[in-house]
C-alpha cells in the first residue's frame, strides 16, 4: 500500500519490541464481536490510476462553470484567481502544517494570518479581525452570539440576508435564548432601511443587514447604524461578495461593530459550496469577545518580532464551556488563498476589478431589462449582482430550462424561498470579470427566446 | 559561478578563520531566510494582476454608496509574491518534512492524488446552487462517500455539512436536543469526561447545555459506577471520545451506552481519534447516537496550517430523523436531489435546521473519497493498525526513561501519552517539547489531556516508518536525558528554529492584531533589525 511505510518485517521487530504476538493483542480492550466485525460493501484498494478514472467519471457527470456562460452568484462567486495562488497554497510547508500551536517552527503561517487579518481589517474597515471563521454563515451567526454577549440582550433584527445565513441563525436561536425577527426581502428596489428601523427597540442586540442584500441592493448602512446606536444595539454587517468592498464604502466606516462575511471570493474558487472562508472583523474593544484565533505580534527570547496566537483564554481549549465560542479548526488555507490573491490585487487592482466587475454587470442588466417581460429590481443601484423580475414566469423553471441550453443563468429565488410566492419570479444573476462580451449575449438572446 | 578554479580546491578557503562569526548585512543567514511583512514590502503603483479592460466609471445610481479613495493594501507584483510566501513557507514545519506526532490531530501524509482529485473543473468549477441536474456527479460524490462513512462506523445515516470536528459536535447535540425535546424531556445536563478536548464543553454550553464532569477510573477511562451514579432524568446524554484522549479504548463503552439509554439520555461519541479503529470497529456496535469524524484526520485530507476541515456526523436509527438540513437522496427516477429548504417537509419533517450555507465541504468530500477508494476497506484497517502499532512502539520504547501514566494498564491505541512525573524540578514538558523542535521534530501535543500532569501525548500515525520513529525515539531518550542530566539549555530550547521562545504575555496583555506602522520603503533594513536584536 502506497501509504504505509511499514513493512511485514518492520512489524514483527515491533511487536516483538512491544511483547506482543500479534497487533490484535494491542485491540485487546475491544469487546469480543466487536473487534473485525465484517464490513461488507466497500471495494478493496486500488491502484493511483484506478481512483483516478473513478473520481474523473464523476467529475465529468457535472456542468462545469468554465464550461458554460455562467452567471451565479448568492453566496458564492466566480472571479479568476491567478495561478500562482493554487501554486503558493500547495506548498507543503503550508499545506501539511497544522494550527501553529509551536510559533518557533510556525512562523510563516502565523505571519500569513497576521497580514491576511491586516487585510480583512482595512477591508472592512473594522479595527480588527480573526485568523478566519469557516465561511459566511457560520460567521453570521457567531456575530449574533458575540452581539448578545456583548449588549446582554436577546433581540435580533435580521434584513434580507442569504437565506441560508437566516436559516442558520434561526437553527441556533432555537438554542441560545435569541428571538429573532426579519425583514423578508420583496421584489422592490427600496431595501428596506425604515422597515429595519422600525423593528428595533430596547431589546435589541443586533441590528444583521447584508451589505449589498441578497438581491443586490445596497442598503445605507450609516442611517441603520445611527439607529442601532441610538438604541443600544449594535450593527453587524454581513459581506457575501468582498469584491464589492473595492467600490462601496467599507462597512465598518459606515458604523458598523462587526463585520462578517464570506471570503471565498478571492484566491478559494466555488469548490461546490465549501470550504469557503468566514471573514470576522470588528471594533477593537470587543477583542476580548471575538471567536476564533486571534493571531498577534510579539518578539522573541532575542528580541526579533514574531507571532504567536493570542488571547486564547477566550477559547475552548482554555475556557471549555466558558468559551466565545467552540470552534477550533477554521479555515486557515483559505485564508492564505484570499490574502496571496489581495496581495497580487493591492488596493488599486481591487479598485480595478471592483470597477470592472461592476461596468460588466451594469451594461449586462440593461440588456437584460430590454427584453420583454423582463423588469430589473435593483433600480437604486447594485454592484455586480442584481434581481430580475421575470414578469409571469417561476423563475426556477425557467433556470432550468437554461441549463438545457447550457447556459447557466442565475440563482432562482424559488430555490432559495419555496415558500414564498411572491419571490418566484425573481431571478439573481452575477456578472463577474469571468463572463465575456459573447456569454452576456448568449444569456440575453437565450432568455429572449425562454420568454417569448 | 560556484566552480573551483583551475588549480583546484585549496583547504583554507573555508576551513582556516576562528573567532566569532560576523552578523549578516542583509540579517538572513545563509538559507535562514527573514521576511518582512507585506505591508513593508509592497506598495502602489504595482500590481500582481493584469486586466484585459479598462475599469469602467461607478453607475450614478451607486455613486453616494462608492468610496472615495481604493483601500489602503499594498501589491506585489507576481514573482516578489511567489518569493514572499515561498520565503515564509519555510518557516513553517510541515508533515512533508518530517513527524507531526500531535495527539489527537492525527497529522498523517496527505496524499497527493487527493489534491489533484479535487481540483478537476467537474468538482472545483461548480457552483452549489447550479440547477440539480448540472452537479449530478457531486450529488453522487456526496452519496458514495456518505455510504461509506455509514458503513464502516455501522451507523444509519450521516450529515454531511458540519464544517470540521466542532461544528459535527453542535451537530450531533443539536440533534439530540430535537430528538429529546419531541419527546417532550429536553433535559439540562451533558456529561463530559474530565479528559475531554475544550470543544465537548464548549458545545454542549453552546447548545444551551449545563455541563458536568465525569471522574475517570485510575487507568484513564470513564468511571462507569460514577457514571450511573450520576444518570437521571436531568442528563439529557454524554459525550464520551472512543478511543479516549489518553489513546486509551474505553473498554466499558457498550455498558456506558447502555446506561445512558437507559436512564433516557443519549449518546455522543467523539470520533476524532477515529482513526485507531476505523475497518477493526464499528461504533455503531458500541451503542453510539451520534458521532463526528474529522475528514482532516482520519480521511487524510491536509490541516492546512489551520484548516479547513470537514466533520460529517453518523447518526443512529433513532437521530437520523432530526438531521440536518440539506442532504442528498435518490428520487424515484433514481436522480439525486439535494434536499434543502425546499423538500424538507416531506422527507425530513422533524429535522432540526440548517447549521451552514450549501451543503458542506465539497473539496474535502473528494479528497477523502480519493483517500478511502485508494486504501479499500482492507487497507483502511491496515492503518488502524498501524497506526496503533507505531504508537505502541513509542510507548514502550519510551517508557523506561518517561512516565507513562496508564502503561501499565495494557496497550494504547493510537497515541502514547507520558508524564512530566520523571522530569527533575525545574524542567517541564514544554523544554522537552521545545527540545524537540531543535531535534528537528514538531513536538507532541503538551499539556492535554488535562488529567495528567505535564501531558505529552505522542500520535505518530501510520505515516510514519520505523526508521522515522527510531530516530524520533533516540531524540526523546536524549532530551530526556539531558533534562535528567540538569543540561540548562534546553531551558531556553529552541536554538535552531526561526525563533527562538516568543513572548506570548506580552501578546496577549497589549494585543497587537493588525499591522499599524507606516509602510516602510523597499530596500530597507531587515527584519531582525526591525525586531530590535
Ligand atoms: C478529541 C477532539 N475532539 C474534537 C476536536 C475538534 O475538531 P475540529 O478541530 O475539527 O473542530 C479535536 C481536534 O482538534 C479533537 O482532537
Amino acid at each position: 500500500m502506497r501509504y504505509l511505510p511499514l513493512t511485514p518485517n518492520d512489524r514483527s521487530e515491533m511487536l516483538a519490541t512491544i511483547g506482543a504476538d500479534t497487533v490484535d493483542d494491542l485491540f485487546r480492550d475491544v469487546p469480543d464481536g466487536v473487534l473485525n466485525a465484517e464490513i461488507s460493501g466497500l471495494p478493496a484498494h486500488a491502484s493511483e490510476m484506478a481512483v483516478e478514472r473513478h473520481m474523473k467519471k464523476l467529475a465529468a457527470k457535472n456542468l462545469s462553470a468554465a464550461d458554460a456562460p455562467f452567471f451565479l452568484g448568492a453566496g458564492a462567486y466566480r472571479h479568476h484567481v491567478p495561478a500562482s495562488v493554487d501554486h503558493l497554497i500547495q506548498r507543503g510547508e503550508f499545506l501539511t502544517a497544522y494550527t501553529p500551536y509551536q510559533p518557533e517552527i510556525a512562523q510563516g503561517t502565523l505571519q500569513v494570518l497576521f497580514e491576511f487579518q491586516t487585510q480583512v481589517a482595512r477591508l472592512f474597515g473594522t479595527d480588527i479581525a480573526n485568523a478566519s471563521m469557516y465561511d459566511g454563515s457560520t460567521a453570521c451567526w457567531e456575530a449574533i452570539a458575540m452581539a448578545a454577549r456583548i449588549t446582554r440582550r436577546d433581540g435580533v433584527v435580521i434584513g434580507p440576508i442569504h437565506p441560508h445565513y437566516l436559516s442558520t441563525a434561526k437553527t441556533m436561536a432555537k438554542f441560545t435564548k435569541d428571538e429573532i425577527r426579519e425583514l423578508s426581502p420583496a421584489l422592490i428596489a427600496d431595501a428596506g432601511d425604515d422597515a429595519m428601523i422600525d423593528m428595533i427597540d430596547d431589546k435589541t442586540s443586533c441590528v444583521v443587514v447584508q451589505y449589498p442584500d441578497i438581491l443586490g441592493r445596497i442598503p445605507d448602512l450609516a442611517k441603520i447604524a445611527d439607529a442601532a446606536h441610538d438604541k443600544g444595539a449594535l450593527l453587524v454587517a454581513v459581506v457575501t461578495e468582498p469584491v464589492a468592498l473595492g467600490l462601496l464604502e467599507s462597512p465598518g466606516s459606515l458604523g458598523a461593530d462587526i463585520v462578517v462575511g464570506e471570503g471565498q471570493s478571492l484566491g478559494v474558487g466555488l469548490n461546490f459550496g465549501g470550504p469557503y472562508l468566514g471573514l470576522f472583523g470588528a471594533r477593537e474593544k470587543y477583542a476580548r469577545q471575538m471567536p476564533g484565533r486571534l493571531c498577534g505580534e510579539t518578539v522573541d527570547a532575542d528580541g526579533k518580532r514574531g507571532f504567536v496566537l493570542t488571547l486564547s483564554t477566550r477559547e475552548q481549549h482554555i475556557r471549555r464551556e466558558k468559551a466565545t465560542s467552540n470552534i477550533c479548526t477554521n479555515s486557515g488555507l483559505c485564508a492564505l488563498a484570499f490574502s496571496i490573491h489581495m496581495t497580487l490585487l493591492g488596493g488599486e487592482g481591487l479598485d480595478k476589478l471592483s470597477r470592472i466587475n461592476h461596468a460588466r454587470a451594469v451594461k449586462a442588466a440593461g440588456k437584460l431589462a430590454a427584453i420583454d417581460g423582463v423588469e430589473l429590481v435593483n433600480e437604486g443601484g447594485f454592484f455586480n449582482e442584481f434581481t430580475l423580475r421575470l414578469v409571469g414566469h417561476d423563475a426556477r423553471e425557467v433556470a432550468l430550462r437554461m441549463a438545457k441550453r447550457g447556459i447557466l443563468s442565475g440563482v432562482a429565488l424559488s430555490r432559495l424561498y419555496p415558500d414564498s410566492l411572491d419571490l418566484s419570479e425573481g431571478l439573481v444573476v452575477c456578472v463577474t470579470e469571468t463572463c465575456s462580451d459573447e456569454d452576456v449575449d448568449a444569456l440575453v438572446a437565450a432568455l429572449a427566446e425562454e420568454l417569448a | 559561478m560556484n566552480a573551483p578554479n583551475k588549480s583546484g580546491w585549496k583547504p583554507e578557503m573555508g576551513e582556516a578563520g576562528s573567532g566569532p562569526v560576523a552578523k549578516t548585512a542583509s540579517g538572513d543567514a545563509g538559507l535562514a531566510l527573514e521576511e518582512a511583512l507585506i505591508f513593508e514590502l509592497g506598495g502602489t503603483g504595482k500590481c500582481g494582476v493584469d486586466f484585459d479592460e479598462e475599469p469602467g466609471d461607478v453607475s450614478p445610481a451607486l455613486a453616494k454608496f462608492a468610496r472615495k479613495a481604493p483601500v489602503d493594501l499594498p501589491a506585489l507584483t507576481e514573482p516578489e509574491a511567489v518569493r514572499h510566501y515561498t520565503r515564509l513557507s519555510r518557516q513553517n514545519y510541515a508533515i512533508d518534512l518530517g513527524p507531526f506526532p500531535l495527539g489527537s490531530c492525527t497529522m498523517k501524509h496527505n496524499p497527493r492524488l487527493n489534491e489533484a482529485m479535487a481540483r478537476l473543473p467537474g468538482f472545483a468549477d461548480i457552483h452549489p446552487l447550479q440547477p440539480m441536474d448540472t452537479v449530478q456527479g457531486a450529488y453522487e460524490v456526496i452519496e458514495q462517500l456518505a455510504d461509506w462513512l455509514c458503513k464502516l462506523t455501522g451507523m444509519e445515516a450521516v450529515a454531511m455539512s458540519p464544517k470540521a470536528g466542532a461544528h459535527g459536535e453542535l451537530c450531533g447535540i443539536l440533534a439530540i436536543r430535537a430528538a429529546l425535546e419531541a419527546r417532550g424531556d429536553a433535559r439540562e445536563v451533558i456529561l463530559v469526561p474530565e479528559s475531554a478536548h475544550g470543544t465537548n464543553p464548549a458545545t454542549a454550553a453552546f447548545a444551551g447545555y449545563r455541563v458536568e464532569n465525569i471522574p475517570a477510573t485510575k487507568d484513564g477511562r470513564v468511571d462507569l459506577q460514577a457514571l450511573k451514579d450520576r444518570l437521571g432524568p436531568d442528563v439529557a446524554g454524554v459525550m464520551i471520545t472512543n478511543p479516549n484522549t489518553c489513546g486509551l479504548f474505553e473498554r466499558d463503552m457498550k455498558a456506558i451506552s447502555d446506561a445512558v439509554h437507559a436512564a433516557g439520555g443519549l449518546v455522543y461519541c467523539d470520533g476524532a481519534n477515529f482513526n485507531a479503529i476505523v475497518g477493526k470497529v464499528r461504533p455503531g456496535d458500541l451503542g453510539v447516537d451520534a458521532m463526528h469524524i474529522n475528514l482532516h484526520k482520519t480521511f487524510s485530507t491536509p490541516h492546512g496550517g489551520g484548516g479547513p476541515g470537514s466533520g460529517p456526523v453518523v447518526l443512529s436509527e433513532l437521530l437520523a430523523p432530526f438531521a440536518p438540513i440539506p442532504f442528498v437522496r435518490r428520487d424515484e427516477k433514481g436522480r439525486l436531489r439535494m434536499v434543502e429548504e425546499r423538500g424538507a417537509k416531506d422527507h425530513l419533517p422533524q429535522t432540526f435546521g440548517r447549521m451552514t450555507a450549501f451543503h458542506g465541504q465539497m473539496g474535502m468530500f473528494t479528497r477523502a473519497l480519493t483517500y478511502m477508494l485508494s486504501h479499500g476497506v482492507d487497507g483502511l484497517r491496515q492503518v488502524a493498525e498501524d497506526a496503533v502499532l507505531n504508537a505502541n512502539y513509542v510507548l514502550r520504547s519510551l517508557e523506561g526513561d518517561l512516565d507513562a501514566p496508564f502503561g501499565d494498564a495494557g496497550p494504547c491505541m493510537h497515541e502514547a501519552l507520558f508524564s512530566d512525573e520523571n522530569l527533575p524540578d525545574g524542567f517541564s514538558t514544554l523544554d522537552i517539547a521545545k527540545g524537540l523542535i531543535d531535534e528537528g521534530f514538531h513536538p507532541m501535543t503538551v499539556y492535554f489531556p488535562l488529567v495528567v500532569h505535564g501531558a505529552m501525548l505522542v500520535e505518530p500515525t501510520e505515516t510514519e516508518s520505523k526508521a522515522g520513529l527510531d530516530r524520533f525515539i533516540a531524540s526523546m531518550k536524549s532530551l530526556t536525558a539531558r533534562a535528567k542530566a540538569e543540561d540548562e539549555s534546553l531551558k531556553s530550547a529552541p536554538h535552531y528554529a526561526p525563533r527562538r521562545r516568543l513572548d506570548e504575555t506580552r501578546a496577549a496583555r497589549k494585543p497587537v492584531l493588525t499591522y499599524k506602522g507606516e509602510g516602510v520603503p523597499p530596500g530597507t533594513p531587515s527584519l531582525s533589525e526591525i525586531g530590535g536584536s
